[in-house]
């Protein structure tokens, strides 16, 4: 009997993470890429990895604190039992890490260095300069080279997944690829297949990600049937700087290590920053979050500087959204050991040393919080049962979904630090599911299957690509077509959402959909055309513009990186104590009442032209939701109120002899 | 020089590129020129975006996109590696103002010199994989459970591996080393995918490393864990190909992007297959 084998598709963090922890197994792995898997885009990643540690152990933290931050980070839109299970399992990430070779930054003693990042109060991140991306990534593409020495891994690079194969039974049999050089399109028979292909921020036209992160085997799965989770949640970083062919981010680290944002209090001041005195400067990040200051989540951030720039009109420039983001104060040694790799970035593109001069930033797409919908086996205790099958597979038998590209870990916004560690644990855990499915299944090996199965979907997907090289001449250019969707989508869904102009946004999707449908190709010939390759990943990342654009036009409330101001509530405006008490007291009912409505995972599923959306409870049985108010200023009195409502809930509930999560969750603010 | 330069030429409306190509492995090179409108900004990426949307030559001709390669955009994925007014470098930090202060007329690009070209500026650099492979640049764990911690490392010991882990096997210290020359093969006819594997593999290993895996040796070498295997690397690099092939011409450490001090690590690397050389012999 064949023995069963694994096609882990995409070779990231979260794909390497699978493939190398599979081969332990002794499990057999084809691993696919469309770049060789060591240029991933997980190396663009800068500013670290999160878990609790030993130091911040003893300032008062915890795993459950982590695993709190997270929840809260994300606005309570991600199911807990994994993120519990990730944020207990973090320490151990980072330890396998550097058992690895990581090479991360240390203390004096030799301890691993940590630095803090958004959204929490302590110094969780471990990092290696300002390229732990890079680190991590090398680190995991080590081990797969060393099982590919061994025969276990065999690598396909340059290669396109175009579909997963699925038997009469809907069953994941395998999936169909082609290769970028020879263009010859293969099918490979899988006993599982793990998808790990990352982001989407190709459809924003420009982001801070790679130019292979178009979604497109995300979306074929989605096009095959799987279901899309919370496709509208696209986190907007605040820092990035602009270029004609990307956004490059400038990380969120910047302000771990004590980054400052502010901008002239006098609107476009025309001096150079650096002879602004301290008073006329306006930070107002720590002014309007005097406990969390720079470090807000990151969706705050950068509603907080469209808000200074748009509606405030204190933009740095006159022509365009930017503010300041200050290193100026740290000593330049100091800055060089701990970001030296953006601080490059910064100086590479614009010419200007960030030491000694203010860098101007601006917010730029760059992360989807929404991807395939994954399952996960839940334990009593709230946790993951590891080993369990069910652990990462979409709704299609067979078929896995990992790293950024599933909609497991982040909610309605990301938590800097976090993905990292989210692509590496699900891929460390997949593995072993796949393992005990193997073993308990009595049925025989993909590649034992009749063999019209996977012919006739070679086919199939060879006739999709002779049609579209024999499309006449002349019709649309699908780069000016690429650039109409990227500009839409960042107009509609990006930090500020309208119900009109997302109307408008879904309508030119369609047509350009339509338009798209008929581009011609510059190029048709079968040898590395990297023409029709594009042309196919710009037809399938309409499905997944569609979802966005649906999802965020159907959800009527603001929650994490979706922002609708027509649903926001309002904030409180009475000067009196009491009546401040009152308000506070609707604010918390709104609150409860939009939760109801709203505190469910958007769930798309596609119908061959269009996506049609349904709603999923989230499991929140852990920690109970609370307002995201992060200790704004003039908003104390809203947390005083929900406190006051929870212990009388828990005094309650107490009595009854309930839970006492609840308690220990209340306890952690 | 240069100020004179650029008043003399403000801001171009438009430039030239002119561009090496090759439709397949086997077939003859060509230039071709191109017309691209300036626009604040641009890097060779970006202008090779527009000559893909434009697909016409200079001259009017339409023409298949330049085919190349690229991924992050930033300089840490060593995709987009490329030949930039005759030197090897990235062609995503390769900005088009500072190009056009070399030559206010026209960007030469052309494709890597020590790779074979799959197409136009693509290159097919799997042979730098390898030479990883060979040298067993990996840190030899027991496993993927958790053991706890690793060993405790100095700052000064991570100040050292760091910049060696940098590495983003671009290949440009390769394609300006004069000891390391190109390995072109075709599959023959009837030759099975895994005999054309094994057939280059084996060709790989008889040619010189290059500066790329040495260094990398010098990083596992290093490594609390790593250095456990430390011979095994360094009897790689005295095999065939091994270090012995460097002339020592430093050309490497000149184009590294990543100012990795590669003529350090050779030195280095130098001395561990003497020490090994002379063990063995004792040993004997
Ligand atoms: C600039 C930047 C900085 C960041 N910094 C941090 C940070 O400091 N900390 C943090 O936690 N997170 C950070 N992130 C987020 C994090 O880097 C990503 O979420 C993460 O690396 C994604 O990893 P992945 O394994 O899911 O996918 P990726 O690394 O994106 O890999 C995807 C893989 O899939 C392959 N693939 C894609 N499509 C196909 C296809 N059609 N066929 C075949 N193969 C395909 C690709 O070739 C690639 O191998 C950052 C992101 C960006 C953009
Ligand atoms: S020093 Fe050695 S490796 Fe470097 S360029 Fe010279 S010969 Fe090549
Ligand atoms: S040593 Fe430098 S030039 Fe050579 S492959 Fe690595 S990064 Fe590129
Ligand atoms: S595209 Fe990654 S180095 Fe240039």
């Amino acid at each position: 009997m064949a023995k069963k084998r694994v096609m882990v598709v995409g070779g990231g963090l979260a794909g390497l993470a699978a493939t190398m922890k599979l081969a332990e197994l002794g499990v057999e792995v084809d691993l696919m890429s469309l770049t060789p898997v060591k240029r991933s885009h997980s190396v663009c990643a800068q500013g670290g990895i999160n878990s609790c540690n030993d130091q911040t152990r003893q300032l008062g933290d915890s795993e459950w604190k982590h695993f709190d931050d997270t929840v809260y980070g994300g606005d309570f839109l991600q199911h807990q039992p994994p993120v519990k299970e990730m944020a207990y399992w973090a320490p151990k990430v980072i330890d396998l890490m550097d058992r690895l070779g990581v090479t991360f930054n240390r203390t004096q003693e030799g301890f691993i260095d940590r630095r803090r990042f958004g959204g929490t109060l302590y110094k969780r991140t471990a990092f290696s300069g300002a390229t732990t991306g890079q680190q991590l990534l090398y680190a995991l593409d080590e081990q797969v080279r060393r099982w590919e020495s061994d025969g276990l891994v065999k690598k396909y690079e340059f290669w396109d997944f175009l579909e997963p194969i699925l038997d009469e039974n809907g069953v994941c049999r395998g999936c169909v690829a082609q290769d970028l050089v020879s263009m010859e399109i293969r099918s490979f028979p899988a006993d599982a297949v793990v998808l790990a292909t990352g982001g989407c921020g190709l459809i924003y036209g420009r982001s801070t990600m790679s130019m292979v992160c178009s979604g497109s085997a995300v979306s074929r799965c989605f096009q095959a049937g799987a279901k899309y989770g919370n496709g509208e949640f696209i986190q907007v970083h605040p820092t990035a700087i602009p270029g004609a062919d990307k956004l490059r981010l400038m990380s969120e680290s910047a302000r771990g290590e004590g980054g400052r944002v502010w901008v002239p209090r006098t609107p476009q001041d025309a001096r150079d920053p650096l002879s602004v005195p301290e008073s006329e400067r306006y930070y107002f990040l720590e002014e309007r979050y005097p406990e969390y200051g720079n470090l807000v989540p990151r969706d705050i951030a950068t509603r907080e500087i469209f808000d200074i720039c748009v509606n405030e009109g204190l933009s740095v420039e006159p022509g365009r959204q930017c503010v300041y983001l200050d290193l100026t104060h740290i000593d330049a040694t100091e800055l060089s050991r701990k970001l030296g790799g953006i601080l490059e970035i910064y100086e590479k593109f614009q010419g200007v040393d960030p030491r000694f001069t203010p860098m101007k930033i601006f917010p730029a797409v760059h992360y989807s919080m929404g991807g395939l919908w994954a399952d996960y086996e839940r334990t009593a205790e709230g946790g993951l049962q590891l080993g369990s099958p069910q652990n990462q597979i979409t709704n299609i038998p067979g078929l896995y979904a990992i790293g950024e590209c599933d909609y497991q870990y982040h909610g309605g916004n990301r938590l800097g630090a976090n993905s990292l560690l989210s692509c590496i644990f699900s891929g460390l855990i997949v593995a072993p599911g796949i393992h005990n499915m193997f073993s308990a299944e009595s049925g025989g090996a993909a590649v034992e299957l009749p063999s019209a199965l996977f012919t006739g979907a070679q086919k199939k997907n060879q006739e999709v690509h002779d049609a579209l090289l024999r499309r006449d001449a002349g019709n649309e250019n699908p780069y000016l077509i690429h650039q109409q969707l990227g500009d839409v989508m960042t107009k509609a869904a990006t930090v500020v959402r309208r119900n009109d102009q997302l109307e408008s946004a879904v309508e030119t999707a369609n047509e350009l959909h339509e338009r798209a449908k008929k581009c011609s190709l510059s190029d048709t010939g079968n040898w590395t055309n990297q023409n029709v390759v594009f042309t196919k990943a710009l037809l399938d990342m309409f499905p997944i513009a569609k979802t966005i654009l649906k999802g965020a036009l159907q959800r009527d409330e603001c929650r994490g990186a979706h922002y609708k101001p027509d649903f926001a509530r309002t904030s409180l405006t009475a000067q009196d104590a009491a009546g401040r008490q009152t308000q506070a007291e609707a604010w918390c009912d709104e609150f409860e009442k939009n939760n109801e409505k709203w505190l469910k995972s958007t769930i798309a599923s596609w119908n061959g032209d269009q996506p049609e959306i349904t709603y999923e409870d989230v499991d929140v049985s852990i920690i109970p939701p609370r307002p995201r108010l992060y200790g704004l200023a003039g908003a104390e009195v809203i947390e005083e109120v929900w406190n006051q409502r929870q212990s009388k809930k828990n005094e309650l509930a107490s009595g009854n002899g309930a839970t006492t999560s609840a308690e220990e969750a209340t306890a952690t603010k | 020089m240069t100020d004179i330069m650029q008043n003399a030429n403000p801001l171009p409306e438009e430039f030239k590129v002119k561009v090496l190509r090759q439709d397949g492995p086997g077939q003859n090179t060509y230039w071709e020129h191109h017309r691209v409108d300036y626009e604040q900004d641009m890097n060779v990426i970006s202008v090779l975006q527009r000559i893909a949307a434009q697909s016409e030559t200079i001259e009017g001709k339409s023409v298949a996109p330049v085919a190349w390669d690229c991924n992050c955009l930033e300089e840490v994925c060593g995709a987009c590696t490329m030949v930039i007014n005759g030197r090897t470098r990235q062609s995503c930090t390769a900005l088009v103002d500072r190009l056009l202060e070399e030559d206010p007329e026209v960007i030469e690009l052309q494709p890597m010199r020590k790779f074979p070209v799959l197409r136009d500026l693509v290159v097919d650099r799997s042979r730098l994989f390898r030479s990883l492979q060979k040298t067993k640049c990996w840190v030899p764990v027991d496993g993927y459970y958790d053991m706890g911690a690793g060993q405790r490392q100095s700052r000064p010991e991570q100040e050292e591996a760091y910049p060696l882990s940098q590495c983003m096997s671009c290949g440009c210290c390769l394609d300006a080393c004069p000891q390391f020359t190109k390995v072109e093969l075709e599959r023959q006819d009837g030759e099975s995918e895994t005999a054309f594997q094994a057939r280059k593999e084996a060709e790989y290993d008889k040619n010189f490393v290059g500066a790329h895996a040495i260094s990398q040796v010098m990083l596992f070498n290093a490594n609390p864990t790593g250095k456990n295997n430390a011979n095994e690397r360094v009897d790689a690099l005295m095999k065939e190909g091994g270090i012995q092939v460097c002339g020592n011409a430093q050309n490497c450490v000149a184009v590294c992007p990543k100012e990795i001090p590669l003529t350090t690590s050779i030195a280095r690397a130098g001395r561990a297959t003497t020490v090994r050389a002379i063990k063995k012999w004792f040993d004997r």
